[in-house]
């Protein structure tokens, strides 16, 4: 890879090449989590946490293990810093547990984090993978707050669970349902892919 | 790194040896405070639909029939009284298909308050039968099923349902008055 700036891996991930936005990975815990803008949060920060983590140690250990099993490898990596995450947000602090016990296995699939240690990290030094982990790790937060924060103010009249008095009744259900979570999700993602082409012009 | 047989078993060996490793002492590491954890919820579950107990009902607990399967049951005393009985229930017709409610029967078998333990409801909807987010199961409390039909008002019954969300309301039914049937016929005879 050509040498690029750090702060440049770093900011790589949270517009150029946002992982829910530009390359459309991991599609299933976005539309499944953000059905309120603190979900998408929370998601977002443990897929962060196993990101980086994994992102570490792959390209740690890229040059150990042989090409025809990095598959089986990485993925062993990130199931172990997931099942780490699970106990323990289970064992210290389960009233997040509670909240966000159900999308926790689901890092283990979500395609961001086998994605950027096959494509970033078997190839990077640890310092730049952590950086890059670090980048995608916020990019996929901040979209996943924002598709939250949109569904919940419309679907409900709240955010982050503060009443916003928006609707007489429970505001519009469709956004809170799968439906809306699509509609919410098409319209944000060519907002952005428009910004981003706007901006690399310019 | 080049691919042989003998490379790539070693590899794969290592990275899971380490992993399964790792995974143990977190494992044993976290045991004993997942349990606690689990321990309190309940406590705290118990605490909340039995009236002000004493004794230790996680410790006393056992299983009554219901239907070909069975309820967990909780006596709640208070100095060797007994004040309250909980029973854990289910349903498998809400619209997230399976949650479980935990019932506080008055010993006389007036409800004295009902809570959601686990469910998948739509967020928004069919969650307002959550405790935490609306106050609509507290209809239940200090009702007596004998003369309160635990029915939705659209089946002819007497509980109010949630706005667009029956099918929760009608499984939230469903789940209380499957802990009552068994509190009549199994746990209400012992306590004469």
């Amino acid at each position: 890879m050509e040498s690029k700036s750090k702060f440049s891996i770093l900011t790589n991930g949270i517009l150029k090449e946002n992982p829910t936005f530009i390359m459309i990975l991991g599609t299933c815990p976005t539309l499944g989590t953000t059905t309120s803008a603190f979900n998408g949060l929370g998601m977002g920060v443990a897929t962060l946490f196993v990101l980086v983590m994994s992102n570490i140690f792959i390209s740690l250990l890229k040059n150990l293990i042989p090409d025809k099993v990095r598959i089986p490898a990485y993925i062993v990596v990130i199931a172990t810093f997931v099942t780490i995450v699970d106990l323990s947000m289970n064992a210290y602090v389960p009233a997040l547990y509670k909240t966000l016990g159900i999308f926790i296995p689901l890092i283990v699939v979500n395609c961001i984090v086998l994605g950027r240690a096959e494509a970033f990290a078997s190839k990077n030094s640890v310092l730049d993978s952590t950086l890059d982990g670090i980048g995608m790790g916020i990019g996929f937060t901040l979209a996943l707050v924002m598709i939250g924060g949109i569904r919940e103010i419309l679907g409900s009249g709240k955010i982050f669970g503060l009443n916003l008095h928006l609707f007489p009744g429970d505001g519009i259900l469709v956004f809170i349902l799968a439906p809306g979570g699509f509609l919410v999700f098409g319209y944000l993602m060519a907002l952005i892919i428009n910004l981003n082409k706007k901006l690399q012009k310019s | 790194m080049k691919s042989s047989l003998l490379t790539m078993s070693l590899s794969l060996l290592l990275v899971s040896g380490v992993s399964s490793a790792l995974l143990a002492y977190v494992y044993s590491l976290t045991k004993d405070p997942i349990a606690q954890a689990n321990n309190q919820k309940k406590i705290d579950a118990l605490s909340q639909v039995l009236p002000e107990f004493n004794n230790e009902p996680i410790a006393e607990c056992y299983k009554i029939p219901s239907d070909g399967d069975s309820l967990t049951c909780y006596i709640g005393k208070k100095d060797d009284e007994i004040v309250g009985i909980a029973i854990e229930t289910y349903t498998n017709i809400a619209f997230g298909g399976h949650f479980s409610v935990i019932v506080g029967f008055k010993p006389d078998g007036t409800i004295y308050n009902t809570m959601i333990l686990e469910h998948k409801e739509t967020p928004g909807l069919g969650d307002k039968t959550d405790k935490e987010k609306s106050d609509w199961s507290n209809q239940f409390n200090d009702k007596d099923p004998n003369v309160f039909k635990l029915k939705v008002k659209k089946d002819g019954g007497d509980v109010d349902a949630i706005t667009a969300a029956t099918i929760s309301s009608r499984a939230y039914c469903d789940a209380v008055s499957r802990a009552y049937n068994s509190f009549i016929q199994y746990v209400k005879p012992t306590l004469q």
